[in-house]
């Protein structure tokens, strides 16, 4: 395998044809860049899309209201109807398998104009209602200062939890907001921690950096809610399945209200894990056509191998014929050609790798830099392949470069010596 | 044991090219004692490259036997093959047959290197082959480089090298001149000195006429086996 006239054969075999093995390299360069390239792409979105989700409860479900649209008990349909503080008493007397169940108020009715003040700062940002159970749904880190806690909650402190942008906008670079007021709505909270979601993408209603978070009980005191609950933000108990827990919940949520059993509209609701399953197979689908289309250049790329070292082969002919008629065997002549087509392809693969995943480091930076400048979302993030990966498709590369050899030294060590001596 | 190098006994070879078959040797008998020089002649289609072939080993026949140094030559695996030509064959072609981007002193070294001969010790007997045919100075000489002559000496150096038993020379002259021709042919007879049995396979008459006999071959049979009169009269008396 290592010995010096092997290679000096393959090398002098390469350097005496240089255009044909550059052609023949580039396939399996190409091959081997683009499914690099492709997996690191698919790898990118999927890093993309679930980077801003992947902290969120998975096994969350959420219920709002809609108008009715089946009469029952002598209402006539579409009547217009909220969840209440009773509602959420019930859900966990009768509801089995629930885990969290955290009701949330949105302040649609208080996002107009420039709701929130503090000296001569004034801005526009969505103000919600939250238990503190809720950030174990969406979880969050807190900049400054805590989250609302229960205490808040019973004593209907008027305090609030503020947004990175809401920071940014109402306080001085790096000043500490902690027991600073601000008033929204005309009304004086305190600032009691700044809070950073590690799930920036799930945003429902509004922008959550853009948000100011008051306990739920303060907030129905204070901007007349009554006891009203705007939606249910809710998980299972481990092991049990989210859709199930949301069909007993809103059977729950339908009885108290007295709407039809039937009435599919009236209780809007949305399952995350279902969606996740949905982006799962959205995935899986980008995967395997990744890796048919990656293994299909593959493939083509070793075929050009291998149609080049037939032509080798052809042109070689008479070569052949002498080495064998002064004693070369035909294991060796084999030995030879499959050399020479796992080395070419093994350097061009590695090439390709090596540039691919160049290739795909520099889209990598281009993106953070990018990212950094804007506040806007990428939709791709940290487009790599895995070593696992990259391996295999060496592996891939070797085994492609020994078939290819293959077939034309079978071809080679068939042709007798003496029409390997008359070819011309 | 006899005194045969080789010999041949009935030896029938057809090709088949489609539905044509093209019977090319019809029965040759030919025996050829070690240390002899001889040459087969014949117009081209007689089937004189045929035989040679068979005879190198480079080619099966269909009847008849081959005995090589007494050892019977069948249909044998190419790898057992090219052992016995590895071993017993030396091949000098008219085309001389180098490999075009090796140097005169690799081509020569090549036969050993398939013998799994250590590269020093190949290389420095290669070298002293060369020394033989007068071209030390060549030896880092790629084939382009050298002249006809110089070509087929280093083709014969090549085929020495092995300490072969047999040569087996395929028109070596055919694309040399007179005088050089000359030449290889003092170098082949020198070459049987040494005990080398030397075949030449030839058209020329004058190169035919330096051997001690002329295998004359026509449509596959031999015509005549004639111990040359000018070389050595009393050889003809043995026949």
């Amino acid at each position: 395998m290592f010995d010096r006239d092997r290679w000096q054969e393959i090398f002098s075999a390469i350097r005496k044809n240089k255009l044909r093995s550059m052609l023949t390299a580039f396939g399996v360069f190409w091959g081997i860049f683009m499914l690099v390239v492709m997996i690191g792409s698919g790898n990118g979105l999927k890093n993309g899309v679930t980077q801003g989700m992947k902290n969120f409860a998975t096994n969350s479900a959420f219920v709002w209201t809609n108008n009715t649209t089946v009469p029952y008990k002598g209402f006539k349909r579409g009547r217009n109807w909220h969840f209440n503080n009773r509602d959420m008493q019930a859900i966990r007397d009768q509801v089995s398998g629930l885990d969290i169940i955290a009701p949330r108020l949105s302040g649609w009715k208080l996002n107009k104009g420039e709701n929130v003040v503090r000296g001569k700062k004034a801005a526009a940002f969505s103000v919600n209602g939250d238990y503190p159970v809720y950030r174990k749904i969406d979880p969050c880190d807190m900049v400054y200062g805590r989250y609302i806690n229960d205490d808040d909650i019973r004593m209907k402190r008027k305090v609030c939890i503020i947004g990175e942008r809401v920071y940014e906008v109402m306080f001085n670079k790096d000043e500490n907001p902690v027991g600073k007021y601000l008033r929204v709505n005309g009304v004086y909270f305190q600032v009691i921690g700044v809070f950073r979601s590690k799930n920036p993408k799930i945003n429902i209603g509004s922008n959550k950096k853009e948000s100011i978070y008051l306990p739920f009980t303060t907030m129905q005191n204070t901007f007349n809610y009554g006891d009203r609950v705007h939606y249910f933000t809710m998980t299972a108990k481990k092991g049990v399945d989210v859709s199930k827990v949301l069909d007993k919940v809103i059977a729950v949520l339908k009885r108290q209200h007295n709407i039809a059993p039937k009435d599919e509209e009236a209780v809007g609701n949305f399952n995350l894990q279902k969606e996740i399953k949905t982006i799962g197979y959205v995935f899986l689908g980008i995967d395997i056509l990744i890796w048919i289309v990656g293994i299909g250049t593959l493939i083509a790329g070793a075929v050009g191998v291998s149609n080049i070292m037939l032509v080798i082969i052809k042109e070689r002919t008479k070569e052949i014929g002498i080495q064998r008629a002064i004693g070369a065997s035909p294991l060796k002549i084999i030995g030879q050609i499959i050399t020479e087509s796992v080395f070419l392809t093994t350097i061009a693969g590695f090439v390709g790798l090596a540039i691919g995943t160049m290739v795909l480091k520099l889209v990598s930076i281009a993106i953070e830099q990018s990212s950094a400048d804007s506040q806007e979302e990428m939709f791709f993030l940290n487009p790599q392949i895995g070593v696992s990966i990259a391996v295999s498709a060496l592996l891939m590369l070797i085994v492609t470069g020994i078939i290819a050899g293959l077939i034309p030294a079978r071809k080679a060590v068939k042709i007798k010596p003496i029409e390997a001596l008359r070819h011309e | 044991m006899s005194d045969s190098i080789i010999k041949i006994e009935n030896l029938h070879k057809s090709y088949i090219n489609g539905k044509n078959s093209l019977h090319v040797l019809k029965g040759i008998d030919i025996d050829i004692k070690e240390g002899e020089m001889i040459s087969i002649m014949g117009s081209s289609g007689s089937g004189k490259s045929t035989l040679l072939n068979i005879l190198g080993i480079l080619d099966s026949y269909d009847e008849g036997a081959y005995y090589l140094n007494d050892i019977v030559i069948r249909k044998m695996s190419e790898k057992k093959a090219a052992r016995f030509r590895n071993k017993y064959i030396g091949f000098i072609f008219q085309s001389f047959n180098l490999i075009s981007f090796k140097t005169a002193l690799e081509n020569v070294a090549l036969p050993l290197y398939y013998q799994n001969v250590k590269r020093k010790k190949r290389n420095a007997l290669a070298l002293e082959y060369l020394d033989r045919m007068g071209l030390k100075e060549w030896a880092n000489h790629l084939p382009s480089e050298l002249s006809g002559g110089q070509k087929q000496r280093v083709a014969i150096a090549r085929a020495l090298i092995s300490n072969p038993k047999i040569i087996l020379a395929d028109e070596p002259t055919g694309a040399l001149d007179t005088t050089t021709s000359y030449e290889v042919m003092d170098i082949l007879h020198e070459v049987n000195k040494t005990g080398i049995t030397v075949i030449i396979v030839t058209h020329e008459n004058d190169i035919a006429g330096r051997t001690e006999r002329i295998i004359r071959l026509k449509d596959g049979i031999i015509e005549s086996s004639d111990y040359a009169i000018t070389e050595t009269e009393d050889s003809t008396v043995v026949l």
